[in-house]
């Protein structure tokens, strides 16, 4: 029962994360209807940022332009390639982002070379002892973090202006041009929250708490897992990002202890197929309705 | 990707039909091709054969994949996960035990190989449930979960794979008696035909077959219920496609295609080795590197996949062979620039720019060429 009760606690550490990662992809679905499979080469940029300053600027200070960097990363992305070419339908979009993270990853992975470095040096190490539960600092940091973000987003997303116009693109992208809101500010302003959440997460990606390696290919692979989150929640459900974020938390720390390691990775995957075979647009997302 | 892909067959809809004299100008120039590929063992070097045996490879996959994605329209990111069935089944049929670590058939490589496509074929078709429920993205995040699962088999299932550390050796290639290695004495025109030069004529044999085979798919009737179905579900089921079996039957297609490729994948490495991570032979890696393929390519043609497949497979091997040659890349380790480095940056590049710029990717280019041809050869006409 310990063990179990520690797994849930490691599960929704990791889950928290990972919901940060999904609700990115969210909120670039609902504005654009692009999957950004650039996501992960965003984690990596602004890790590989708080790598490089981290020497002149102390950890806050990196951390804070880790953040800032992968924010401005996806709205160069956003800015430079997608928003060039608006006849093209989002499904072409998406393969764009691959171009986009090909190149990224690759050139990141090349300047970081052999070192694998971690970067949550302000909490990592010395795990807190509750009754027979060991609970990791940064599984704790993680989970405030994105219990505060999220719902600060999702306040914002219901209460502020900013709210309501993505809201109103999300339903329908041309009457909301015609009733004056501007999409570019919207589409804008989705990818650069997006690429903040990244930057976010990327700082309990490479901990010795979460995956116990540093900065590397990895990291960008660990990334990977929020698309089968934000795939079983649903893609256009805010919720939805964050209840898949912890399901897939739970089933890797689940399967890594009862069934392999190994399997734990694939396990992951097989919880988001039997999702999508039952119920195919996610727990939570809206279903496509086909009209003749 | 469906719009995508609806614009790349309306501009060859447009060029379908193409004056006489270009449509045996185009088989000439296609025969020329085989031509010139038959000959060139011997003038070219083993190394050089080599390469073109990898980029041929990658054309056999890449021909699947595009009747899947462009042709279907259902994106997959599952193709690492045939190749690496298709390869394991070919060496568990074909090769011996060894040292009882592994099971083994030896069965007759012919056999094996015919195998490794029916079984991948299959899988294919065991996918169906999830393939047929569901589009677009959706499809294309649920395909990824088999390369995960092929990852996990690769990493288990170590008596039919060999394991991670050291995999095993598949058989080599039999066929009427010649065994494709460097055995045996024959001399052809003066060029020792060696394991290179045999397996090339292979490979090519494979390519041809694979490519005729795909071009007769499309131009036919199940070709046009599968484009049908892209374009419109609904649409198609109310003009008597049935949307199950057509998205289904291209589904084994691809994989039956893809289980070729990982054949030749085991043949060409002469070694059957599953992946320590998600980044190796059978990785997301190679996924996305065949979905380049067939983007650069042009979504859904056959012709653009096997010039997708020499950019994509084909740079790395070319760059590789001239960097000893030129004295580039020499570097190595920490921040290298590698060969296999900069083809990476050249294809995602090119991918980001045919989204940009020419969304039926290079065969648009291509037909635009033949399309002006074709005009100029009109205006000849009227105003002869």
């Amino acid at each position: 029962m310990e063990t179990f009760l520690q797994l849930v606690v490691n599960g929704l550490g990791k889950g928290a994360v990972y919901a940060l990662l999904a609700l990115g992809f969210v909120i670039i679905f609902k504005a654009t209807e692009v999957i950004n499979f650039a996501h992960g080469s965003l984690v990596l940029f602004g890790g590989y940022l708080v790598v490089v300053t981290r020497e002149s600027l102390g950890w806050v200070g990196a951390s804070l332009v880790g953040i800032a960097g992968a924010g401005l990363l996806a709205v160069v992305i956003e800015r430079l390639l997608l928003s060039r070419s608006k006849l093209a339908d989002p499904h072409s979009l998406a393969l764009l982002t691959i171009g986009v993270d090909v190149i990224v990853v690759e050139e990141l992975v090349r300047r970081l070379g052999v070192g694998i470095p971690f970067l949550g040096e302000a909490w990592d190490a010395k795990p807190i002892q509750v009754g027979g539960i060991t609970l990791f600092r940064t599984h704790l940091v993680a989970m405030l973090v994105a219990a505060v973000l999220i719902t600060a987003f999702y306040l914002a997303f219901k209460f502020s202006n900013w709210g309501v116009a993505m809201r109103a693109q999300a339903e329908n992208r041309e009457a909301a041009a015609l009733m004056g809101i501007r999409s570019r500010g919207v589409t804008m302003t989705a990818w650069l929250v997006a690429g903040l959440l990244a930057g976010v997460a990327v700082l309990f990606l490479a901990t010795q708490d979460f995956s116990g390696a540093g900065l590397s290919r990895g990291t960008h692979a660990i990334a990977l897992a929020a698309f089968p989150a934000a795939i079983l929640g649903g893609l256009d459900s805010t919720v939805g990002a964050v209840v898949g974020g912890l399901v897939v938390g739970l089933v890797e720390a689940l399967s890594a202890q009862y069934i392999s390691f190994d399997f734990s990775k694939s396990a992951v995957f097989l919880v988001m197929l039997l999702v999508l075979v039952i119920r195919p647009s996610g727990l939570f997302g809206t279903r496509e309705i086909t009209r003749v | 990707m469906s719009e995508l892909a609806t614009r790349a067959t309306v501009t060859s809809a447009s060029a379908k039909a193409p004056a006489k004299p270009v449509r045996w100008l185009r088989l000439a120039a296609w025969l020329a091709l085989l031509a010139l590929l038959l000959v060139l063992p011997l003038y070219l070097g083993s190394e050089w054969l080599k390469a073109g045996q990898w980029m041929m490879t990658g054309a056999v996959g890449s021909i699947g994949l595009t009747m899947l994605v462009g042709q279907a329209g259902q994106l997959s990111l599952a193709h690492a996960f045939f190749l690496l069935m298709g390869g394991t089944t070919y060496t568990v049929l074909a090769s011996g035990t060894e040292d009882g670590r592994v099971i083994g058939f030896e069965l007759n490589p012919l056999f094996s190989m015919v195998a490794a496509i029916v079984v991948t074929a299959l899988l294919g078709l065991a996918f169906a449930p999830v393939s047929g429920r569901l589009r677009g993205i959706y499809l294309g995040v649920a395909s990824l979960s088999l390369v995960f699962i092929g990852l996990y088999f690769g990493q288990s299932a170590d008596r039919l794979t060999g394991g991670t550390s050291t995999g095993r050796t598949p058989a080599p290639f039999e066929l009427f008696g010649i065994t494709f290695d460097n055995s045996g004495g024959l001399v052809v025109l003066g060029v020792p035909f060696r394991q290179a030069e045999k397996m090339w004529y292979l490979y090519l044999a494979l390519t041809v077959i694979a490519f005729v085979l795909a071009r007769g798919a499309v131009n036919s009737r199940v070709g046009r219920s599968w484009r049908a179905v892209r374009d419109h579900e609904a649409s198609a089921a109310a003009m008597g496609v049935s949307v199950a079996r057509a998205k289904a039957g291209a589904f084994a297609v691809s994989s039956a295609y893809a289980g070729l490729a990982g054949v030749m994948t085991v043949l060409w490495f002469d070694i059957l080795k599953p992946d320590e991570n998600e980044f190796g032979t059978y990785g997301i890696n190679v996924s996305i590197a065949y979905l380049a393929m067939v983007i650069i390519g042009g979504l859904g043609s056959i012709g653009g996949a096997l010039v997708g497949a020499l950019i994509v497979f084909g740079l790395p091997q070319v760059l590789s062979l001239y960097s000893t040659q030129l004295g580039i890349f020499t570097g190595s380790g920490e921040g290298a620039f590698t060969p296999i480095l900069v083809s990476t940056f050249v294809y995602g590049a090119a991918i980001i720019l045919v989204v940009l710029f020419e969304p039926g990717g290079l065969a648009a280019i291509g037909r635009r060429i033949t399309g002006g041809l074709h005009r100029e050869r009109k205006k000849e006409g009227t105003s002869r």
